[in-house]
């Protein structure tokens, strides 16, 4: 059994030319302690970019509420706010734990060990990523989000929506309720034309896009557009120059009740924001898992085994790979609990 | 780690694990709680609730990453003076955080009042009046 302490006074003794001096400062090798830093200065970038969340977010009137924005689940299932960012943090936990169960494996010198659970870590890291892609295609494919433009809105007084002929409808909402604009599908004049030409065609593309909306929980408003009528004013909707379907709606309380009002697009920051830093940590994810597989090969072929330092390579990519558990945890709450 | 034999040390870890899946699933309980999902409308009702809620998981938050720091990633483990070179600087970020949430939330008084001073009738006896191009450029 090779405690750490012991594994400590072999480092002395190997490295005493790399990292000369009597004594290695802070006990630790060069490279464990450059990791450290390195995750300390990549804390700050990270820290940056939420604070820069948090203050725009502050800034803002209103803000897409995340159990709103987050609620749709693969598998057709809609309404389950947050349980599938749920999933995703499990699977960075799983996975964190793997990892020290293979940096244990590595001080007992055990290479079947350390293979096993790295390939388990591995295992965890592209399912995370799965999941993201999975996230983002759905918010971009199907919400139609964007870095600039950001579909999911606030009420801030409470109203009633109003049906196709203008009429106040059944549907209410209280200040602070949520909506998301859907998107109609906007097809090219001339494409239109051939498509009337050659028959079924357009029917076909029209029963596609009906089936996406469905898909996305929108009880309201599947429609193809032709771009020449853009932008549309219907008595219960107006559709932008891109497509987007903005519903009437009249207030009930407030300065302004008794108007009919529009819905807007949200506060446009929080697609830029929601990309570049999911983004960004799902980049540290994607590189840790390219890391891990180097590693893992490494450990594999026996390389490590000559180096009789009880598997370091493995505590630094270990170290590297709790950091981004660790930025999980923060972005999970300021993005998706708070 | 070091006075820990092997099996030891592997039921700890397996026990972080419970704890962090435990600590999970609380904030996410406590998070729906205060959207109102869970518990009907008390949420909704009590106005100070949200900011119980929001203390509440942010402190558990700050608790799984002590615990990962500490346990996962063998801080406790290492010599004291390192843990402070790596955790001390990370309290300029209190300062940040302080400041910038300040900032965002004098950019929305300020969008506010600039708003409302929109709203107001411009006064008879200014300048503006007559001057429709100003009001365009000041509006």
């Amino acid at each position: 059994m090779a405690s750490t302490d012991t594994a400590l006074e072999k480092e002395v003794h190997q490295h005493g030319g790399d990292w000369s001096g009597g004594t290695e400062p802070f006990r630790i090798s060069y490279g464990k302690l450059m990791m450290w830093y390195f995750l300390l200065s990549d804390a700050f970038t990270f820290a940056g970019f939420l604070i820069a969340y948090g203050a725009l977010r502050f800034s803002s009137p209103t803000w897409p509420v995340p159990d709103y924005v987050f609620k749709t689940h693969p598998f057709g299932k809609t309404e389950l706010p947050l349980i599938f960012v749920t999933v995703m943090s499990f699977l960075l936990i799983i996975s964190s734990v793997t990892m020290v169960r293979a940096v244990q494996e590595g001080h007992r010198e055990n290479r079947r060990g350390v293979v096993l659970w790295m390939l388990l870590t591995v295992l965890g890291g592209v399912g995370f990523l799965s999941c993201q892609g999975w996230e983002w295609t759905n918010l971009i494919g199907r919400e139609h989000m964007s870095v600039t433009t950001n579909p999911f809105g606030t009420h801030t007084e409470a109203g009633v929506y109003l049906d196709e002929n203008g009429k106040e409808s059944e549907e209410t909402f209280r200040a602070g309720s949520s909506y998301i604009m859907h998107k109609a599908a906007v097809v090219n004049d001339e494409h239109a034309e051939a498509a009337e030409g050659h028959g079924g065609e357009s029917h076909a593309e029209a029963g596609d896009h009906g089936e996406e909306s469905h898909a996305e929980g929108g009880e309201h408003h599947t429609m193809t557009v032709m771009k020449s009528e853009l932008p549309m004013d219907k008595p219960g909707f107006y559709v932008d120059e891109r497509g987007y379907i903005h519903r009437k709606f009249k207030t009930s309380e407030g300065i302004s009740s008794g108007d009919v009002q529009i819905e807007a697009f949200g506060p446009s920051a929080f697609g830029a924001l929601f990309f570049f830093i999911t983004g960004f940590h799902g980049f540290h994810v994607l590189s840790g898992v390219v890391f891990l597989l180097i590693i893992l090969i490494n450990a594999a072929s026996g390389l490590y085994v000559s180096r009789k330092n009880g598997y370091e390579m493995v505590e630094k990519i270990g170290l590297y790979w709790h950091f981004v558990d660790l930025v999980w945890v923060f972005v999970f709450l300021v993005f998706y609990l708070l | 780690m070091s006075n820990l034999s092997y099996e030891e040390s592997k039921k700890k870890v397996f026990k972080g694990l419970w704890l962090l899946a435990g600590v999970t699933v609380a904030e996410v309980l406590i998070s729906l709680f205060g959207k109102g999902y869970i518990g009907g409308d008390i949420a909704h009702s009590v106005s100070w609730l949200i900011y119980i809620v929001g203390l509440a998981i942010i402190t558990l938050s700050i608790y799984k990453a002590y615990f990962i720091i500490y346990e996962f990633m063998h801080m406790r483990y290492e010599v004291k003076t390192l843990a402070m070179s790596v955790l001390l600087p990370t309290v300029l970020l209190v300062w940040a955080i302080i400041a910038f949430f300040q900032e965002g939330g004098s950019w929305k008084a300020r969008r506010q009042q600039i708003k409302e001073k929109n709203e107001q009738p411009a006064k008879q006896e200014g300048m503006l009046q007559d001057d429709p191009e100003t009001i365009h450029l000041w509006g």
